[in-house]
C-alpha cells in the first residue's frame, strides 16, 4: 500500500514527506467538485446554504494551517488568534467605519499577514512542542487581549459586535444567505487556486524543503529564517480572511468565539484530511463542522465521549487522513482502466 | 518587601502543583516522545477514582493505593489498546487521538459524576504551616511529596536497570532493541508510570482547586509550560520550572498593572516563551543534537 508509505528521515520530524504531486487534486476531480458547490444551493434549505458557506471558511482555515504545516513543518496551536483578528478587522471596519464588506477582506489579509510575519520571528527559535507552547499561548492570549478595557469603544468588550449582513448586489434575485455563500465560494476558489500555486512555486519548494531538511535546504541556498516567517504570514493571512468571511456570515464577533478550542478543531480538521493534502483541508472542515452535531444527536450526556471515539475510528482507519482515500481511489482507478 | 516575599511563597505553594503535573508530563515524554494531552484528565479520573473509593468507605491511604494501581494498569491498558496500533502513524495522528481521548475521559466523568465541586479530603490537614498565613500545612506536604517522588525518580532511572532500559529505549530505540530491551512494553511502562504520577498529582491538587470533571484544565496548561520551561528531557528541570511559572504567575498578578485573573496566564505564557527564545531547550533541558 504505497498511501501509508512515508519517508522516515530522522526522529523529530513533525510532518512526513508528501509527494509533490498528491498535494492536489486532478483537474476533472477539480472540475465535478466545483460544478457540485456551484449547484446545490439552488435546490436545499438556508439552513443548510449557511452551513455549507461555514464548511467553505473553516476550509480556508484548515488550509491556512496545511500550508504551514503540511508545507513548512511549522506547527501552530495559534491559528484562532489570526481567525479572531481577520474577524475583528472586519467587523471594527465595516461597524465603525462603514467600509464595504468585500473591501474589508483585503484589509484584514494584509494585517494578519504582517501579524503572522511579525510572530513568525521570534518563532523562529523554536521548533516543535516549543513552538506549539509558543502558539498557544498566543491562542490563550488573544481573547483576554480583546476584552482590554481601553480597546473596548472598538471592540465592544465582552459584548462583542453585531456585523450586519450584506445584501445580494446589483438586484440580484437570491437571499442573503444565498449570495454570502457564492461571494465565499468566489474567495475560496480564488485562495484555493493561489495556494496550489504558491506550493508549486519556487517559495513551495523551498518551504518544503524546509519541512522535510532544514539543514539540507540551507546548505542549498534557501533562506531558511524568510521562508519560515513567510509562512507565517501567508497562513495569517489566509485565516485572516476566514475569519473576517466567518464574521460576516455569523454577524456577531465576541472574545469567546475565538478561544484555544477553535484552533484544535483547525488542528483536527487538518489531520482528518490529511497533513499537506490542501483538498483535504475541505474535507476536515465538514469533520470538525458536522461530527460534533452528530454526536449530540447520538448521546447528549455522553456527546465528547462519542465524538473522541469517532476520532478514533478515523484515525485508526487511515492515518494519513482523507488523502489516504483520495490515493487508494485513484489506484483503484487506474486498475479499472488497464482492464 | 514583605507583600514580595509572601507573593513568592503563595508563588511556591501554586508552584508545587504545577510541579507535581509537570513531572508527569515529563515522564510520559521521555516514555513516548510526546506531550499527552490527556493526561491531565486521565488524572482527574484516577481522583474520581478513589473519591468515588473513600465514599464507599475505604480510608483515605488505602484509597490512594488502591487508586496507584489502578492507575498504572490504566494506563498500561490505554497504551495497549488505543495507542499501540497508532505506533507507526504520523506524529500529528497521535497528537490528534490524544485529542480524542482527552474528549472521551472528560465526557464520561462528567455524565458518572457529574459537574457539580465536590470537596477532597487531605491527609495533610489545611492548617497554617510553620505560623505562615499563606503555606498551609497540606501545601507544604504537597512539596514534599513533589520532592520525594523526584528523588525516587531520580534513583530509579539512574541506578536500575529497568529504568536504564527505559532511558535507551526512549533515546535510540533501535540501538535499544538490538541489544534485546523489549522497546514496545517499556513505551507502555512509561505511560503507567506518568498515569501513576498524575493520580499522584491529581489527588494532591483536587483539596486545592475541588473536584469537577474540568479541575486540571488550568492546571496541565501550567504544567506542560512548566516542563517545557524546565527543559522537557529533565525531571529536575520540571519541577523547578513548576516552582518557578508559580512564581512569575504570581509576581506578575501583584506588580504589573491592569492584570487580573484573566491575564495571568497569558503573562506566564509570554515570560516562558521569552525564556525559550534565548534557551531553546529550556532551562536544564539537553540540546538535542542533529545528525546530519
Amino acid at each position: 500500500m504505497s498511501a501509508a508509505e512515508e519517508v522516515v528521515a530522522e526522529g523529530h520530524q513533525a510532518v512526513e514527506a508528501v509527494p509533490k504531486r498528491a498535494m492536489t487534486l486532478g483537474t476533472g476531480t477539480s472540475l465535478v467538485v466545483l460544478a457540485a458547490l456551484l449547484l446545490v444551493p439552488m435546490f436545499v434549505k438556508n439552513f443548510i446554504i449557511f452551513q455549507m458557506t461555514m464548511l467553505l471558511i473553516y476550509g480556508l482555515a484548515v488550509l491556512a494551517l496545511n500550508i504551514l504545516t503540511g508545507g513548512s513543518g511549522q506547527f501552530s496551536l495559534g491559528q484562532s488568534a489570526f481567525y479572531a483578528v481577520g474577524a475583528y478587522t472586519s467587523a471594527v471596519l465595516m461597524e465603525h467605519a462603514n467600509i464595504n464588506y468585500a473591501l474589508t477582506i483585503p484589509i484584514s489579509a494584509t494585517v494578519c499577514f504582517g501579524f503572522g510575519y511579525l510572530f513568525g520571528k521570534p518563532a523562529l527559535r523554536l521548533s516543535g512542542v516549543y513552538l506549539a507552547l509558543a502558539t498557544f499561548a498566543l491562542a490563550t492570549a488573544m481573547p483576554q487581549l480583546l476584552k482590554l478595557n481601553f480597546l473596548e469603544h472598538w471592540t465592544g468588550g465582552v459584548q462583542g459586535l453585531v456585523v450586519t449582513k450584506p445584501d445580494a448586489p446589483f438586484g440580484l434575485p437570491m437571499s442573503q444567505d444565498t449570495w454570502l455563500y457564492y461571494f465565499t465560494l468566489i474567495v475560496t476558489v480564488a485562495i484555493y487556486l493561489l495556494s496550489v500555486n504558491l506550493l508549486r512555486s519556487r517559495s513551495g519548494r523551498a518551504f518544503m524543503a524546509i519541512r522535510d531538511n532544514e539543514i539540507a535546504a540551507s546548505s542549498m541556498g534557501v533562506n531558511v529564517s524568510r521562508y519560515k516567517t513567510l509562512a507565517f504570514g501567508v497562513s495569517a493571512a489566509i485565516t485572516g480572511v476566514a475569519g473576517s468571511l466567518g464574521a460576516i456570515a455569523v454577524q456577531f464577533v465576541a472574545p469567546d468565539s475565538y478561544t484555544i478550542t477553535l484552533a484544535i478543531s483547525l488542528f483536527l480538521g487538518m489531520v482528518v484530511g490529511g497533513v499537506g493534502w490542501l483538498p483535504g483541508s475541505f474535507v476536515g472542515a465538514a469533520f470538525i463542522i458536522f461530527v460534533p452535531n452528530m454526536a449530540e444527536s447520538i448521546s447528549k450526556g455522553l456527546s465528547g465521549a462519542v465524538f473522541g471515539v469517532l476520532l478514533f475510528l478515523v484515525i485508526y482507519l487511515v492515518p494519513h487522513g482523507a488523502r489516504q482515500i483520495a490515493i487508494l481511489g485513484q489506484q483503484f482507478a487506474g486498475k479499472l482502466r488497464k482492464n | 518587601m514583605e507583600l514580595f516575599t509572601n507573593q513568592v511563597l503563595a508563588g511556591i505553594a501554586t508552584g508545587a502543583i504545577y510541579a507535581c503535573m509537570a513531572l508527569a508530563v515529563v515522564m510520559i515524554y521521555q516514555a513516548i516522545d510526546h506531550l499527552n494531552f490527556a493526561q491531565g484528565e486521565m488524572a482527574m479520573f484516577s481522583t474520581f477514582i478513589s473519591w468515588q473509593l473513600m465514599q464507599w468507605g475505604v480510608s483515605y491511604w488505602a484509597a490512594f493505593v488502591i487508586t496507584l494501581a489502578f492507575s498504572f494498569v490504566a494506563g498500561i491498558a490505554i497504551e495497549r489498546i488505543l495507542f499501540k496500533p497508532l505506533a507507526k502513524a504520523p506524529v500529528l495522528t497521535n497528537v490528534a487521538g490524544f485529542i480524542a481521548l482527552f474528549a472521551i475521559i472528560n465526557s464520561s466523568a462528567g455524565l458518572i459524576w457529574d459537574f457539580t465541586i465536590k470537596q477532597y479530603p487531605t491527609p495533610f490537614g489545611s492548617a497554617p504551616f510553620l505560623g505562615s498565613q499563606l503555606i498551609s500545612t497540606h501545601q507544604a506536604g504537597m512539596i514534599g511529596v513533589t520532592v520525594l517522588l523526584l528523588l525516587g525518580l531520580y534513583f530509579f532511572f539512574q541506578y536500575t536497570r529497568i529504568g536504564l532500559a527505559m532511558r535507551a529505549a526512549a533515546s535510540v530505540p533501535e540501538s535499544a532493541r538490538l541489544v534485546g530491551i523489549n522497546t514496545s512494553w517499556m513505551i507502555a511502562l512509561g505511560w503507567g508510570m506518568a498515569t501513576a504520577i498524575g493520580s499522584i498529582a491529581g489527588m494532591l491538587i483536587a483539596p486545592v482547586v475541588f473536584l469537577e470533571p474540568n479541575m486540571m484544565g488550568g492546571v496541565l496548561i501550567y504544567g506542560f509550560a512548566a516542563a517545557v520551561l524546565g527543559g522537557l528531557s529533565s525531571p529536575f528541570g520540571a519541577v523547578v520550572g513548576g516552582f518557578l511559572v508559580g512564581v512569575f504567575e504570581n509576581l506578575a498578578g501583584t506588580y504589573i498593572p491592569g492584570v487580573g485573573n484573566e491575564l495571568k496566564l497569558p503573562i506566564a505564557l509570554a515570560l516562558i516563551i521569552s525564556v525559550l527564545v534565548v534557551k531553546p531547550a529550556g532551562l536544564f533541558g539537553r540540546q538535542i543534537v542533529k545528525r546530519v
